[in-house]
């Protein structure tokens, strides 16, 4: 059984939380207690329907204005696959939270009205799937029970959005649309009789059919070392590990490697996963590496295969996601948190900011406020080791921390050095 | 999340199936406590004798092998406990070689800090909170690890994996920092703390299939047992210890039971149940939740809901 975490994109009133709460519902993964609530609630409300929306809207001040405020978790799952749902908000003063909730997700869903077809909103949510390289969008045409389950709608709503697809940066997105009725439970779990002429997949189908080389970039792989193990009992005296995450392709006993940034050369010489040992470390698997020499070796250093080896700078440029009321300005000092590696950073040049909404840039600014994406560059007091955010979504990004409230106040996506 | 190949152990191409999301949890639990190792000086896991800090046990030695788990573990003592879960946590602390702080709950009532709960629904839960921000500031600690889980309940699901909580241990859902892919940033401010919740992406059914993979072993009491009981708003509640009040007209009856969460005695009820081994206890709750999504709502002898219930009628 797979993970697939899924991003969730709509405008208020789009009928986002109705959506999840359908799929809870048509997967019965509604507990008695809940869809008793949700009952309740909806009668108390004199609604003819259950609303569903209940089911996901968690704290006090979201249920008082009756809108999602920020990233909520979301779990279910099926025969093949455990889902969990960020569910994030779609006012475009919550940026921050779809970016958020986009970063650690493998596909997204984006939903659209289907009275009011493509709106800025929708722009936005595109862009923003885009930029941060989500493999999988489903379109989900909402509220298809209000417009007749026209096809002419459908058609004419898919025909506005696929103008915008040529617009994007990261052409290779896959793009499945779905016309939908979250309230009356059309093609999101099951397939809809209202609409014959429909041919595709239901929502859950599509997801359900993804496999892993649908969901995951296959990239280099990178060990960023997290932690030193360095035992000192008599049972392994000398034992020096180097514990992390491999990310992006498999690392195995044997291979020639680079430690960054001494740039040192090795071989790996053991795979720990506890207390066994293994030929080959899987990517995103937490394991502990022994190497055959004896260097020096320390957290925020990188292990790479020979013959791969990063971008090694102080500097790069990156399209960045500004998440804090205070502005950021050129000249500004921030920590770089890249992977595991801190560094100090000041801001070089402020390029040009880019309208989310696929309007352009605008080059005329001096900083960036909360929800503002740019084009800038930075200089570090050391250098690390990176790729392209386009090649490598781990190795790729960073985020920035205020030095005086430490404060993630940015997310960021190397473009180049 | 493709496959880790066993080498040497076992001679034969036996393949660990990485894609099995039980596992992609346990890796991402391993990432946060060597991160929580790296970015902070004096962590400490609170340990409750429970099934989900017991798991936080496991998968913290995994994360620091062969080096031991390297800070303390600490119990918040209600006093209230059930005699099998602090016999338990004795021998696990023993056996691993781990230090063990104790704080009690006593202590802070002789000492004037809360005042005790008295009545029918009287309990102890409350009060530990004072303790433990105590403690905290005894120790210094600047890193807090637990059990919680996303599912456990909704606002829960919006908690932070590191979770900064000002120096009175408040924390404001408002000024919560976004967390972007892996990165978790730990730095703060002297007198704060972080909590730090390695399981958050677990499901309750994950924590107890992970418990039957790794065969670890948990309380007794958590598997069917005879139990002196009587029953109270439709719940089942020991009956052979004071900290439980019972009005004499609360019948006792033996039962066959067990108890899907463990915390005090005095707010943790039992379930009927014959498992008396962990398949058998995974299998009663794969079923449960099957049968509580496909029962009618009108069942109230689903024993999750009733744990839900719990859930919200206590905390």
């Amino acid at each position: 059984m797979e993970v697939l975490k899924i991003a969730t994109a709509g405008s208020v009133d789009d009928g986002k939380s109705t959506l999840i709460g359908r799929i809870l519902y048509d997967t019965k993964s509604l507990t008695d207690d809940k869809l008793e609530a949700i009952e309740k609630t909806s009668k108390q409300k004199g609604y003819d329907y259950l609303d569903f929306s209940l089911a996901t809207d968690g704290l006090v001040a979201e249920r008082e204005q009756g809108i999602t405020i920020d990233v909520a978790h979301i779990y279910f799952s099926t025969a093949t696959k455990s889902y969990i749902i960020a569910d994030t908000p779609g006012h475009v003063e919550y940026t921050r939270n779809m970016v958020t909730g986009a970063s650690t997700s493998q596909a997204a869903i984006i939903l659209i009205d289907a009275r009011k077809g493509v709106i800025e909103q929708t722009n936005r949510h595109f862009f923003i799937n885009n930029l941060l390289r989500i493999k999988e969008v489903v379109v989900a045409i909402n509220k298809m029970d209000l417009v007749d389950y026209s096809e002419e709608k459908y058609n004419a709503i898919k025909a506005d959005f696929e103008a915008l697809m040529s617009k994007r940066d990261y052409q290779n997105q896959k793009i499945t649309f779905v016309p939908v009725s979250a309230l009356k439970g059309d093609n999101v779990v099951s397939k809809s009789e209202n609409m014959p002429w429909y041919t595709g997949p239901s929502i859950l189908d599509r997801l359900e059919a993804l496999g892993k080389q649908d969901i995951f970039n296959v990239g280099t792989p990178r060990f960023p070392v997290q932690l030193v193990i360095r035992p000192k009992t008599d049972e392994f005296h000398d034992f020096r590990g180097y514990a992390g995450k491999v990310y992006g392709g498999e690392l195995s006993v044997g291979d020639d490697v680079v430690v960054l940034p001494s740039q040192t050369k090795s071989k790996i010489k053991d795979i720990y996963f506890y207390d066994k040992k293994y030929q080959t470390a899987s990517r995103r698997s937490s394991v502990t590496i022994t190497l055959e020499d004896d260097i020096n070796v320390s957290r925020g250093d990188m292990i790479v295969k020979a013959g791969e080896i990063p971008t090694i700078d102080k500097q790069f440029t990156a399209q960045v996601c500004w998440m804090d009321t205070k502005e950021l300005t050129a000249g500004a000092k921030y920590i770089v948190q890249h992977g595991v590696n801190k560094v100090l950073a000041k801001v070089d040049t402020i390029h040009h900011k880019i309208n989310p909404d696929y309007s352009g840039i605008n080059s005329d600014i001096t900083g960036l406020g909360v929800n503002d994406i740019a084009s800038v560059s930075f200089k570090l007091n050391k250098p690390i080791f990176y790729d392209a955010f386009k090649d490598h979504r781990t190795n790729g990004s960073f985020i920035l921390i205020d030095t005086q409230t430490n404060n993630t106040v940015g997310a960021g996506f190397i473009s180049q050095n | 999340m493709e496959t880790i190949e066993k080498l040497e152990q076992i001679k034969s191409t036996a393949v660990i199936n990485n894609t099995a999301s039980i596992n992609s949890l346990e890796n991402e639990a391993i990432y946060i406590f060597r991160e929580v190792a790296a970015q902070f000086e004096k962590p400490v896991l609170l340990f409750s004798g429970g099934k989900d800090s017991i798991t936080l046990v496991r998968l913290a030695q995994k994360a620091f092998y062969p080096a031991k788990i390297p800070f303390p573990l600490m119990h918040i003592d209600t006093g209230h406990n059930f005699p099998e879960t602090i016999e338990f946590r004795d021998r696990l602390v023993k056996e691993l070689g781990l230090e063990l702080i104790i704080r009690n709950v006593q202590d802070s009532i002789d000492q004037g800090k809360v005042k005790e709960e008295s009545g029918r629904y009287s309990s102890r839960n409350q009060l530990q909170t004072t303790t433990l921000l105590d403690a905290i500031e005894e120790f210094k600690f600047d890193a807090c690890i637990g059990g919680a889980r996303r599912d456990e309940e909704k606002a829960r699901a919006k908690e932070r994996i590191f979770s900064v909580r000002d120096d009175f241990g408040q924390w404001d859902e408002k000024k919560q920092r976004p967390e972007l892919f892996d990165m978790l940033n730990g730095e703060i401010e002297l007198g704060q703390n972080v909590r730090v919740f390695p399981i958050s992406n677990w499901t309750e059914l994950d924590v107890w299939s992970y418990i039957e993979k790794e065969d670890i072993e948990i309380p007794s009491i958590y598997f069917a047992h005879t139990r002196a009981t009587f029953v109270r708003d439709g719940m089942i509640w020991t009956a052979d210890d004071e900290v439980v009040f019972r009005d004499d007209n609360e019948e006792v009856v033996d039962r066959v039971v067990r108890f899907r969460t463990v915390g005090d005695m005095s707010c943790t009820a039992a379930v009927l149940s014959d498992a008396a081994d962990i398949t058998s206890v995974v299998r009663e709750i794969r079923a449960s939740t099957i049968s509580e999504r496909g029962a009618r709502i009108d069942d109230k002898r689903s024993e999750a809901a009733m744990e839900k219930r719990k859930q919200q009628g206590y905390f």
